[in-house]
Order: C-alpha cells, then structure tokens, then sequence
C-alpha cells in the first residue's frame, strides 16, 4: 500500500507481521511499555519509507534490546557481534557503495565494548549512518552501569550510585565525535515530548539523507527511555529524560557541515587487474612461455609429511610442492603446523597431492617423508606407508632409517647447498631429488619453467635453481 | 461529530498500555480503557470525537503499528461495500486528493 499523506499509519518499512517465535501478538514489538526503541523504530522506518530506500537499506542491528530489529525492519539486515556495527557497515558500505547502511545502537554497545569501533569509523569518514540510543544503563541484561550511566545515579551494578571515584564520568559520545574531522552530521536530541520527538524526526531524516547525499559520517545520539530498566512508569522516565538526563547530556547539534561539505563518492577501490603483476611479484613472462604440463590421469593421492628444524624452509617446501602440483592442475592441500616449535624447534607441514578432490589435509602416514633433522626421523620414521619413501639430509643425520620395507635416500642436501652458495637452498635441493622421484605425475620441463615465478626470493633465485638442477641430477646418478 | 477535523483508530491488540500517547495528547481526548487486552494490558482508546489529526500520539507511540491517524476527517460518515472485509465499512476521503477512498477498518483503498 503506497503512502498516503494524510494518513499516519504504520510505515511499510515494517514488517506486516513480526515472525519470531514464542509471542502470542505478532503485530507488536518485544519493547516493554514506553520504550524508546519503538518510537526511534518508527521514525527510521517512516525516513526509509518516504526517501525511498527501501531496497538498498540495510539495517545493522547491535547486542542489546534491539538486537530484535531484524524481526522489525523489512530492509537488508545484519546482526553484527557486540559493537562492531561501524565495522561490519565499513565493509559492507565498501563492498556496496550504492547501499544505504544504517547502524543502530545501544549505549553499552557503543560506548562500552565498541567504543574504539565508533571512533575509528568516525574518523575515517565512512559513509555510514549511526543511530546512538543513549538510555543511561544496560537495559537487556537488568539494568547494570553503562559508561554514560549519571553520576549517583543506581544501577544494579551502582547500588549506592556512580561514584566518579570508582567508575568515572558519563561519556559523552556526541561530543567526543563532534571533535573529529570527518564527521559531517552530530546530533543529539530526546524522545520525550511532541515537540523533542518532531526534533529528532528531523534529526534521523537529515542523517539519512546526508548519507543519500555522499557527505559522509553522521552520528545521531537519542536519549531514550527505559522504564523497566530505571523502574519507573513510562511517564516518570519521560520527565527524568527531561530533568536529570539532559542536563548532562545536552541536546543540540553539535556538528553540521553539510551545507559546506562536498559530496564523496564511494568507491570500491581495487587496482586494475594490469597490476596484479606488478603487486604479487609475479613473473610476467610465464605467461607466455607457460608450457602446459604432463598430467598423470590413473587416480593417485601423494602424502608428503615434510619436517625438520623451523628455519630451514621446509614449510615453503611445502607450499612450493603444492603451488608446482596446483599448476599441474591437480587437487593439492598444504597443512603447516604451527606451534611453539616454530622458532628455533622441530616444524612440519602435510601436502597432499591427486587428481580427485581431497576430503581431509591431515597427513598421518605419509607415502612421503622428508626430514632434515633427527627428532624429526625419530617422529615419523614408523609412520611412513610400506613402500613409501624417505628423503633425509644424510649430513645432519647420521643413523640412516632402519626399516627394510621403505625406499631410504641420503642426501647431504645442507653441505652441497653450502658448497653451490647458499645453505638455504638445501629445501630446494631435496625438492629436485623428490621430482626427479616422482617423475610419473610431476612434469620436469614444467617445473623448470614455473620454478622461478613459484620462489619468493629474489635474491636466492639462482642458487635455489641451481640447487634444484644438482637434485634432480644426484638422485639420477644415485639410481 | 461534525467538528472533528481528524480521527484516531488505535488498535487494542497492539496496544501495551504506556499511556504515553494520553499524556501526549494535546486535547485529551484518548483515554485508558478498562477492559484488558489479550496481552493483558488496558489499552489506550478514543473517546471519539474532537480529534484534530496532528498526529503526535502516532509520534509518540512506541508501537509500530498501534494507532493510526486521519488527517481532514470530514466525510467519515459515508459507507462502502469493503472488497477486504467483505462488508460495508465507513470510509475515509482524504481532502486533498477526492479520488481515493479508504476503508477505514482495513485501510485498504475501495475501487
């Protein structure tokens, strides 16, 4: 039903019926009597309704009373965790710069738990909307201190009141935002009497409409009431609003730049896809030399149990075997485990390698093992499949594997790395000693080609080459 | 009735008894009812008449859909055959704009 203007109804912004489980009325809202959340409610959903935005609207919903506005708003909605609504509507706004991204807040939401959230968002300026109901107390959990909570005033928290002492002062959020740059729109106003709520009808509209407008942040701050909550009648936490409350919160504007401001658009900014390149140091030149590789087609699943000291690559022998096998275009999975052995300890990464989808990347038995130290060997020696392989650095360990029933190879990977330049070629080494193994599904010529975009370091490129070339050809020998 | 400029209909269902729309009323003419409501509330209601349509209890009223206000009253004493409620309803013509009448139950547009 279109809106008629003479006629004050529900807005269509709502929902005709409120599904949600457990009420007997599905018409009306969860709010106790007198709440201030319905009245804010209604004049959000009467600005979405005449500004027509229905569509892209979407609804932040925090922790706290109106955790609910999803059952309420018939708009995009999002149930951010406790706070976080600036972020969570910073990425949406991003990602959507044509959408309308309204948060809605709590006091014990904003101020407290999501205090840094607010500020950050507010100083970037993002284009966002945020709606503050200020009501002095924590209201869904019974009534404890919030940070804006008066000073003596009692909570179940503050039984003999706020002490400035103990708990500080009440925070004053809209203050604390005015003194920002980026904000464009601050306002605080109050729900209490006709002409207080057409001011702060005013004051949601006009936020809104800022953000329609490309100007920027607007942050509207509603002292609200919560009888239940102060234990009081609907009618005496109106007059407290009017007589305690806003006399240290004070209502006014107290930030209006959107005559001056000029509208910024919001984009989503992601470099060209020209400098992906250049961005993720990738070889560009393999693009045209790129050799499409052998592929093994009977069914096969490779596991590669890779271990050793933490510092001798063997995590990025992991991701190097994976990232040459993805090129294959098989299915690969790289597990590092991390652990207060990283540093200086024993580390190990899984790899699994077929040409069907990989259910799980655990490794238990590994149909390969390669270890460059001795506790490593000790480890995983046993768990090794019959018939697998192990590829060890002959130099650091001294006692070959005992087991009859596995291929064993030594290779003194670390004292020919030093001997070609660089120590910290010997992952790279034992690399070419495992694809000159695996010859049957890992394809020599691709590999000589990708190699080079595949290693990170630029500076090791040539030794780590050189390296893989000496593997390749020392287990050729050995053979 | 002849001098009401507006009309309230405020729905007893929805309604939760704050009373924030009698005190809000300029002219006092919404009262407590005393009848409970299924919720168990007394409802808020009409006395029905002296309306002035300025809509602030609709304003102040925390529930969404709970009252409903009327601008430019005058010609509520005209009946229709209501294709939604299936009965013939009082309804509602908006001043400015004579080509639409409203039913006043359901507020739905009558052809």
């Amino acid at each position: 039903m279109t809106r008629q203007h003479n006629i004050l109804q529900k807005p269509s912004t709502f929902f005709d019926i409120f599904e949600r489980k457990g009420v007997s009325e599905v018409k009306s809202t969860h709010y106790c009597p007198g709440c201030g959340h319905g009245i804010l409610h209604k004049l959000i959903a009467e600005a979405i309704e005449d500004f027509g935005i229905q569509d892209k609207t979407v609804l932040i919903s925090p922790v706290g009373c109106s955790v609910f506005a999803y059952y309420y708003f018939d708009t995009g909605n999002i149930q951010s965790a406790h706070g976080r609504a600036p972020a969570v509507g910073t990425g949406y706004k991003r990602a959507n710069p044509h959408s309308i991204v309204i948060s809605y807040q709590g006091d014990g939401d904003l101020a407290a738990i999501g205090a840094n959230e607010i500020i950050q968002a507010a100083n970037r300026g993002e284009a966002i909307t945020v709606f503050f109901v200020n009501n002095a107390i924590y209201g869904m959990t019974g009534g404890q201190m919030a940070p804006t909570t008066l000073l003596n005033q009692t909570t179940t928290t503050t039984p003999y009141g706020r002490n400035k002492f103990h708990e500080g002062y009440p925070l004053r959020m809209s203050e604390i935002i005015a003194t920002l740059e980026a904000p464009v729109y601050v306002e605080r106003c109050m729900l209490t009497d006709a002409k207080n709520i057409a001011k702060t009808r005013n004051a949601v509209r006009k936020a809104i409409k800022a953000q329609m407008d490309q100007k920027g942040f607007s942050f509207v701050e509603v002292l609200s009431g919560c009888p239940t909550g102060w234990k009081m009648t609907p009618q005496e936490a109106k007059t407290w609003i009017t007589t305690d409350l806003s006399t240290y919160f004070v209502p006014g504007v107290y930030k209006d730049d959107l005559e001056t401001r000029e509208p910024h658009e919001v984009k989503q900014e992601n470099p060209p896809p020209e400098d992906y390149y250049h961005l993720l140091n990738i070889n560009q030149t393999l693009k045209e030399e790129y050799v499409f590789p052998h592929v093994l087609k009977e069914p096969f699943l490779e596991e590669i149990k890779i271990a050793g000291f933490g510092g001798q690559g063997l995590l990025s022998l992991g991701y190097v075997i994976a990232a040459l096998a993805m090129g294959h275009a098989y299915e690969v999975s790289w597990l590092p485990s991390y652990g207060p052995e990283m540093r200086g300890g024993t580390a190990n990464c899984s790899v699994k390698i077929s040409n069907s989808r990989i259910g799980s990347p655990l490794v238990t038995n590994p149909s390969t093992l390669i270890v460059m130290n001795k506790p490593s060997m000790k480890k995983f020696e046993n768990a090794v499949i019959n018939g697998g392989i192990i590829i060890y650095d002959s130099g650091l360990i001294d006692t070959p594997p005992s087991r009859q029933d596995v291929t064993a190879i030594g290779v003194p990977a670390t004292e020919i790395a030093d001997t070609l330049g660089n120590t910290k070629a010997a992952n790279i080494l034992l690399l070419g000693v495992y694809a000159r193994l695996k010859k049957q599904f890992l394809d020599e010529q691709y590999i000589q080609t990708a190699l080079p975009a595949i290693l990170e370091s630029k500076a090791l490129r040539d030794v780590n080459i050189k390296a893989f070339n000496y593997g390749f050809t020392y287990s050729e020998n050995m053979k | 009735m002849s001098e009401s400029k507006g009309h309230v209909i405020i729905n007893t269902a929805e309604c939760k008894g704050c009373q924030l729309c009698i005190e809000a009323c300029p002219i006092h003419v919404i009262t407590l009812s005393n009848a409970l409501n299924h919720m168990g509330y007394k409802p808020a209601m009409y006395i029905g008449e002296r309306c002035t349509g300025c809509g602030i209890c609709f304003y102040t009223c925390p529930e969404p859909g709970a009252i409903t206000v009327f601008k430019g009253w005058d010609t509520w004493e005209e009946k229709a055959m209501c294709p939604t409620c299936k009965k013939e309803t009082k309804v509602y013509h908006p001043k400015k704009r004579s080509d639409v009448i409203l039913c006043t139950q359901c507020l739905n547009p009558i052809p």
